[in-house]
């Protein structure tokens, strides 16, 4: 049972991190799909709005939730542009497998 | 009166002037211009030496000594070009330029075929200047650039050629061992420099009492005598540049060269630099006993053992060059019994005969068509009777025959070593007096294969097709030979009349007056100064004294085998077979050299070449420094997997070592 007037700030920065942390966790252990590293990215962006709302709110500083607007917007168009190279790099590989897309390969 | 200093500048310029001209204007000004320029300096400083050496004796002309031009100061060091003109170089300055302009006047003969004739020109009349720097300077520095440039005109003289690779090899070879003596000669300079602080002549030798007690430690704890050392060093130079044994090897192959530089250089002056100079360095030599004993042991060696080779050599011109040798090794005998006067007499008088003998052997090979073999020579006195007369003359003065110029010189130094107490002297005494045999037997063998006896020579009369006469069958000529043309035979009539005279003139005052005055010093001047009682009864005594019996026996030996019974020498040669072979490969010095320093060369350097350029330099340092970054990359690129998470995992690695980083400092 949660009582959500008792939550404090390190509830909303743990949560930030988890997030942050599946993030960061999609993007390595995910061997299969492009679309999924799309998603890890735009989780990691939502992990930083967290982070953004919660001390915004703690500090009584509305500037913070401002910036929340930005960051979903960029996040919006980044994942729009994301997808589009993503169409683009089916048609010419045939694959949206991550394992073997190894072209920088040195 | 003193002398001025412009005489002496024209004498040495002269020959120098003649020779760019010659030189580098050759072809614009061609064969007569050539000569006519290069026998005009040579003339003029010939001319101003006599006058030079005439105002020293009869003009009461003091010692000339002063520099003329400052060639560079480094620190407390200066280089000068200077002269120091006393009686000793004023005799070289007259021996260098007379025989000079000999050679001169005959090589208009000697080269009047060949392609390289105002080429020859400009590399004579420059020797003539490189001897003369060398012999009229008054530092050490001087002398060394002199003591070069007659190197290096001798090997442009010997390699002359340059399309016979023979003569290739006869120069290089005589460059290399002069390098040896080089080396040592700069050595001893340097020892001079060290002790003295200076390189001029008269104050290392005013102070030359400052050498003794001096040592030198060469090994740590063996302190050698400074002064033994400095000699020592100073006469390898000697041994270089006047072929003593065992640097000897060059001096016979040099005959590679045209038969006037054989009389010029390899006879009459540059290799005679050596004593010279050792009678130049009388002060510094006189310090040290164990120098002179060493000197004398090896002008002995030489005398004796290279007269021996020349008995079995055939080519005309190998003979003159043993004599030479063994003549060289008399003077540095000499030298080594502190008999510097002796020496340098001998010189002089050898220079006029040794000249005399070379070029009339350059007479016989125009007239054989350049053949030098004597054994298909034989009865040239019918053909060429100046030569033949004028090579008796050089022969008798060679020999000693009592009255000509040789007697005096060589008979004073045979007494001068019997006289010495130095250490080696037993030795010396028996081979310079051995010697004497030994010069009479190759002298006359000489004289008998050439211009006696049977003519061992055909003459293809009318014979078509045979005029190119380099290629033809040994002992077949296309034409009789007949006498040389004036400009040959004139040098050899000029050089003749000193060859008969000078010993008799000059002895008196050279070797019992005070003719070099203070250009020579003796610490013990030996009390057995002989009675002299002038030329004539000295001669008179020649001929009841030892070498005169010694001559005597080689003359009747060489008389006997090579004249009247030719047929024994064949005989000879076989019962001694092993004797004859040690001689005719001459001790197999040239084999052992051949085997040890130049193969030996040969080998470290292709041992360096395929160990150390190919093993280290290409395949460690330039080839394995790639290696080692291909390999390292190759390990490295590894971490370049091309995947984005393992790049993405490097940047958050990264951010977190660096974040980690940040705050470790700032809560530090």
């Amino acid at each position: 049972m949660i009582d959500v007037a008792h939550l404090t700030l390190a509830h909303y920065v743990g949560l930030g991190a988890i997030l942050f942390c599946i993030s960061v966790a999609g993007i390595f252990i995910n061997r299969k799909n492009v679309i999924v590293l799309l998603m890890a990215i735009e989780l990691m962006l939502l992990a930083v709005n967290m982070n953004f709302v919660a001390f915004s709110r703690f500090l009584g500083d509305v500037s913070g939730q401002i910036f929340v607007f930005f960051i979903l917007t960029v996040a919006a168009a980044e994942s729009a542009i994301g997808l589009a190279i993503l169409v683009v790099l089916f048609r010419n590989r045939a694959t949206i497998n991550v394992g073997e897309l190894d072209s920088m390969k040195g | 009166m003193s002398l001025d200093s412009t005489i002496l500048l024209i004498i040495a310029i002269a020959p120098l002037v003649g020779a760019v001209v010659a030189g580098l204007f050759g072809k614009q000004i061609g064969r007569v211009g050539a000569h006519s320029v290069t026998i005009a300096g040579v003339a003029l400083s010939c001319a101003l030496s006599f006058y030079v050496l005439y105002q020293m004796l009869w003009g009461g002309a003091g010692t000339y000594n002063q520099d003329v031009y400052t060639w560079l100061q480094a620190g407390s060091l200066q280089m000068h070009v200077g002269f120091l003109v006393d009686r000793l170089s004023a005799m070289m300055m007259v021996v260098v330029t007379f025989v000079s302009l000999m050679v001169h006047v005959y090589t208009i003969g000697y080269m009047a075929d060949d392609d390289g004739y105002q080429r020859f020109f400009s590399y004579i009349a420059l020797f003539t200047f490189s001897m003369l720097m060398l012999v009229m300077s008054n530092n050490f520095l001087q002398l060394f650039f002199g003591w070069e440039a007659v190197g290096l005109v001798s090997y442009l003289l010997i390699g002359f050629w340059f399309k016979k690779p023979s003569a290739i090899f006869a120069n290089l070879k005589a460059f290399l061992v002069n390098r040896v003596g080089d080396f040592g000669f700069l050595l001893g300079i340097a020892g001079v420099l060290y002790f003295f602080h200076t390189l001029d002549y008269k104050t290392v030798f005013d102070h030359s009492d400052a050498l003794t007690g001096k040592t030198l430690e060469l090994f740590s704890g063996h302190p050698w005598s400074a002064a033994t050392v400095i000699c020592l060093c100073l006469f390898v130079g000697a041994m270089g540049k006047s072929a003593q044994v065992p640097l000897h090897v060059w001096l016979p192959d040099s005959m590679e060269g045209p038969t006037p530089i054989s009389a010029l250089i390899h006879a009459a002056t540059m290799v005679t630099a050596g004593i010279f100079m050792v009678a130049r360095m009388s002060p510094l030599f006189e310090l040290s006993d164990t120098a002179l004993s060493v000197v004398l042991v090896i002008g002995a060696t030489t005398a004796f053992f290279t007269g021996l080779i020349g008995i079995v050599q055939n080519d005309i011109k190998r003979v003159v060059a043993y004599s030479t040798l063994s003549q060289l090794g008399y003077m540095t005998t000499a030298l080594g019994a502190s008999a510097y006067s002796a020496a340098i007499f001998h010189l002089m008088t050898h220079a006029f005969f040794k000249a005399l003998l070379f070029l009339g052997a350059g007479s016989v090979i125009i007239a054989m068509h350049h053949e030098q073999d004597m054994r298909y020579m034989g009865g040239l006195r019918r053909y060429m009777p100046i030569t033949w007369i004028t090579a008796w003359i050089g022969t008798l003065a060679l020999t000693g025959a009592p009255g000509f110029a040789g007697f005096f010189s060589k008979d004073a130094i045979i007494e001068a070593v019997h006289e010495s107490q130095r250490w080696g002297s037993g030795y010396a005494y028996w081979c310079v007096l051995l010697g004497v045999f030994v010069t009479a037997l190759y002298s006359f063998r000489l004289l008998y294969l050439t211009f006696h006896g049977r003519e061992r020579f055909v003459v293809e009369h009318g014979v078509q097709g045979h005029h190119d006469h380099h290629h033809h069958e040994p002992g077949h000529l296309a034409h009789a030979p007949h006498e040389s043309p004036l400009v040959v035979t004139l040098p050899l009539i000029l050089l003749a009349i000193p060859s008969v005279v000078i010993g008799a003139i000059a002895v008196g005052s050279m070797l019992h007056g005070d003719f070099f005055g203070e250009a020579i010093r003796v610490a013990h001047e030996g009390d057995g100064r002989h009675e002299f009682s002038g030329w004539l009864a000295t001669m008179m005594e020649g001929f009841a004294g030892a070498p005169f019996i010694f001559a005597f026996l080689g003359f009747l030996v060489a008389t006997y085998v090579y004249l009247i019974n030719p047929a024994i020498s064949d005989r000879i040669k076989r019962a001694l077979h092993p004797v004859w072979s040690l001689l005719d490969h001459k001790y197999w010095f040239d084999e052992a050299y051949q085997a040890i320093f130049a193969r030996g060369s040969l080998l470290l350097g292709r041992g360096l070449w395929k160990g150390g350029d190919v093993g280290v330099i290409d395949n460690v340092l330039i080839d394995g420094s790639a290696a080692v970054v291909g390999r390292t990359a190759a390990m490295v690129r590894q971490v370049q997997s091309g995947y984005l998470y393992t790049y993405a995992f490097a940047m958050i690695l990264g951010l977190v070592g660096l974040l980690g980083g940040l705050w470790f400092v700032m809560h530090q």
